[in-house]
């Protein structure tokens, strides 16, 4: 299929626009290298879940409406965050259009699932010759049913890493607990801190018992989360979004110089 | 009392000060779940079971009327008392008058989440009758003068060295002594004598059968039986959501629930429990104390499919870093924070924010009551009833402003993140709670959209 007839939007969450720009244009140009004509409307702000979350649906209506003006004449919406895609596909509700965002929230995806379910990608030509533990963002991995989770009793599959696996070098690390929340959750993060920075602190010491190098995941929030907690302990360690991954280029062949 | 009740984030921020002791016991409960995965996964059934258990108890709750009607006149005809209670007091009422009609003053009760939830015990020592909890764990707390952490596992905060003293003080036992077995053994002495002398027993429900009238009461000390065998007076205690239609269904509830519990195929005794035997009185109390109203909240009623297996607590990464009593409800974690709220919405505001959301509670839950979504929504109606904390709406309503507007937005965020630059102290101090234990995020000079506006548009 031909996808550069498709109008496929951007959007790039709150966060992840003013903080980790390299994400978004590390989503943008996988996209490009991958055929697709992307457009970002550059009016947009949030998908309304800082608030949503916080007990407050009816304060996020505004970000709503905004996020349909700008994308219902997408093909698909595609962003490099589970938590955001997730609360725009359960909540999204511009006003006076409830029929027409259902049919918004049906096109919206997040970034992974877009490449292994629309794309159907099968190969990756990207490097990342790093020691990799994955950090499954609960939103992702249940709402979205990235990879099946620990607790069902239903057959294992992952979408990120069928996409890690191809990346050249990458070496991907076991954890013990392979799908345990990173306690970010949005304002829980301030306010329950004490037991968000201990399981952000958990999460941290698992990867590092299995000698990650970087922690990658779909979700910028989980990540910015542990990378907090990483640079405050002066770690290594550092955070990298999938986005930034597989975009990560091959690096050429240098000739070596005929002596 | 209410003045001494810490919120949620207050009495884990107390929790976490001991931070080997958070880690015990996030691993002593991890290792709780982990059993639960191990046995369930033997059952190629389990989702099967989970959505049979479902379906059950989706029919209960849309036919309760009369199935309650159908299991009091089964009972009747098995020549047991049925009493009902509209809320705590009246249940707590009832019970004190069946004991002052035999003149007992002493009892022994078995575990019963919804004794807890009454505070039967207070109301009936101030009214002279001794109470002692036969459920070991639930003597512990009860000779520490606290209640529950957990409804399946009451001591589960507690370590050897602490039972150890405890019944040092009370028992009678060597100082310093932890061995397990040693304590359980005084333990054992202790109550046998209680439950040689106590005329009265009280024990919970777990499951009441419409079609028969019988009741099934789960333990794994056989205490329950120990108790009503021994006693001339059987009382048991359920909350009317206890009821299933059939006989045949328990083979469904019973291999759910040890397995989703501590991960054992059975409960080691699940006693049913029909008709008095001679000489005995048999009492049942069916109480309502807000349950009529709960299934009356169309978003909430399937909290009342619960089955009290506590896997939802097991599982919560927040249960396993704030300690059951974090909660200040009898029933703790992810369940008593969708079922409080009804009781009281002042008291319990706290709970449903006491959640990332990470939505792993729904996923173990036996019944599949969707325990996440309900926090949510949960969020949603106490701050409708002006149940937050004003600040945290002006907070909200700020935020909202800014992220309404894409232009206020773009200024608000060029400005942050230069001030962030410029003047770090003023994000990077004491008063924002991100910064007391991690970093900020590093800010860039440019957002994604000022290098698209840059690089892409024409």
């Amino acid at each position: 299929m031909n996808y550069s007839s498709l109008k496929i939007g951007l959007f790039i969450p709150c966060y992840v626009d003013q903080f980790y720009p390299q994400v978004g244009i590390a989503t943008l140009e996988l996209l490009e290298k991958l055929g697709c004509r992307v457009t970002f409307p550059t009016n947009q702000t949030c998908c309304g879940q800082p608030m949503a979350n916080s007990g407050f649906e009816h304060l996020a209506r505004p970000c709503d409406n905004l996020f349909f003006d700008l994308f219902s004449d997408c093909d698909y919406v595609v962003s490099p965050s589970g938590s955001c895609v997730l609360h725009i596909k359960e909540h999204l509700k511009a006003d006076n259009r409830a029929d027409e965002s259902k049919v918004l929230r049906k096109r919206v995806y997040e970034l992974v699932e877009f490449l292994t379910d629309i794309l159907k990608i099968e190969h990756i030509e990207a490097e990342f010759p790093y020691r990799v533990g994955l950090h499954q963002g609960c939103h992702g991995q249940r709402g979205l049913h990235l990879s099946q989770m620990s607790e069902l009793n239903a057959a294992p599959f992952s979408k990120p890493v069928f996409l890690l696996k191809q990346v050249k070098g990458l070496e991907l690390i076991d954890l013990d607990r392979t799908d345990e929340c990173c306690g970010f959750g949005g304002t829980f993060c301030v306010s329950e801190e004490a037991v968000s920075v201990k399981m952000g602190k958990d999460r941290v010491a698992d990867h590092i018992r299995h000698n990650a190098e970087y922690i990658t995941g779909s979700d910028m929030s989980c990540l910015m989360h542990l990378g907090g907690i990483l640079k405050r302990s002066n770690s290594n360690v550092q955070i990298k979004h999938i986005a930034e991954i597989l975009n990560s280029a091959v690096k050429k062949q240098i000739p070596v110089p005929i002596a | 009392m209410s003045k001494t009740i810490m919120e949620h984030s207050e009495a884990s921020e107390v929790f976490n000060r001991d931070e080997p002791y958070v880690d015990w016991h996030d691993e002593t409960l991890w290792f709780v779940r982990q059993k639960r995965d191990k046995s369930s996964k033997l059952l190629p059934e389990w989702e099967e079971l989970r959505e049979t258990a479902s379906q059950i108890k989706n029919y209960v709750l849309s036919e309760l009327d009369e199935l309650l009607v159908q299991f009091e006149q089964k009972a009747k005809e098995n020549g047991v008392h049925v009493h009902w209670a509209a809320n705590a007091a009246e249940h707590n009422e009832i019970v004190l008058n069946l004991l002052k009609q035999h003149g007992i003053t002493a009892m022994v009760k078995s575990k019963s989440m919804l004794t807890e939830e009454c505070h039967m015990n207070e109301f009936l020592s101030k009214n002279g009758i001794d109470v002692i909890d036969t459920d070991l764990g639930e003597r512990i707390v009860q000779l520490r003068k606290e209640p529950p952490s957990h409804i399946v596992l009451p001591a589960i905060h507690l370590k050897k060295k602490d039972i150890g003293d405890l019944f040092h003080e009370h028992l009678g036992t060597e100082a310093g002594a932890t061995d397990p077995q040693y304590l359980a053994e005084a333990a054992r002495q202790h109550l046998r004598d209680k439950f040689m002398t106590r005329r009265a027993a009280l024990t919970g429900v777990n499951f009441a059968v419409a079609d028969t009238g019988a009741f099934v009461v789960a333990t794994n000390e056989g205490n329950a039986d120990m108790g009503a065998h021994l006693a001339d007076i059987h009382i048991a205690s359920m909350g009317f959501e206890k009821i299933i239609p059939k006989q045949e269904h328990l083979g469904v509830f019973l291999r759910l629930l040890a397995r989703s519990a501590t991960g054992q195929p059975v409960t080691a005794y699940n006693s049913h429990f029909k008709k008095p035997r001679e000489g005995q009185e048999m009492h049942i109390i069916i109480v309502d104390n807000g349950r009529t109203t709960q299934l009356g909240r169309a978003d909430f009623r399937n909290s009342l499919k619960c089955i009290r297996c506590g896997a939802c607590m097991n599982t919560c990464p927040v249960y396993r870093r704030s300690g059951g009593h974090s909660y200040h409800n009898a029933v703790a974690g992810p369940i008593g924070s969708i079922l409080a709220p009804n009781l009281d919405m002042t008291k319990y505001a706290d709970l449903p924010f006491a959640s990332t959301l990470c939505g792993s509670c729904s996923n173990v839950c036996p019944v599949k009551i969707d325990i996440h979504d309900q926090l949510y929504k949960w969020r949603q109606v106490l701050a409708k009833g002006g149940h937050v904390p004003q600040t945290k709406g002006i907070g909200i309503r700020a935020m909202s402003m800014v992220l309404s507007q894409p232009r206020f937005y773009q200024w608000s965020g060029r400005l942050g993140r230069s001030v962030m630059r410029t003047v770090p102290f003023m994000v990077n101090n004491s008063l924002n709670p991100w910064y007391k234990q991690r970093d900020m995020p590093e800010p860039p000079k440019e957002s994604f959209r000022d290098w698209y506006v840059r690089n892409r548009k024409e």
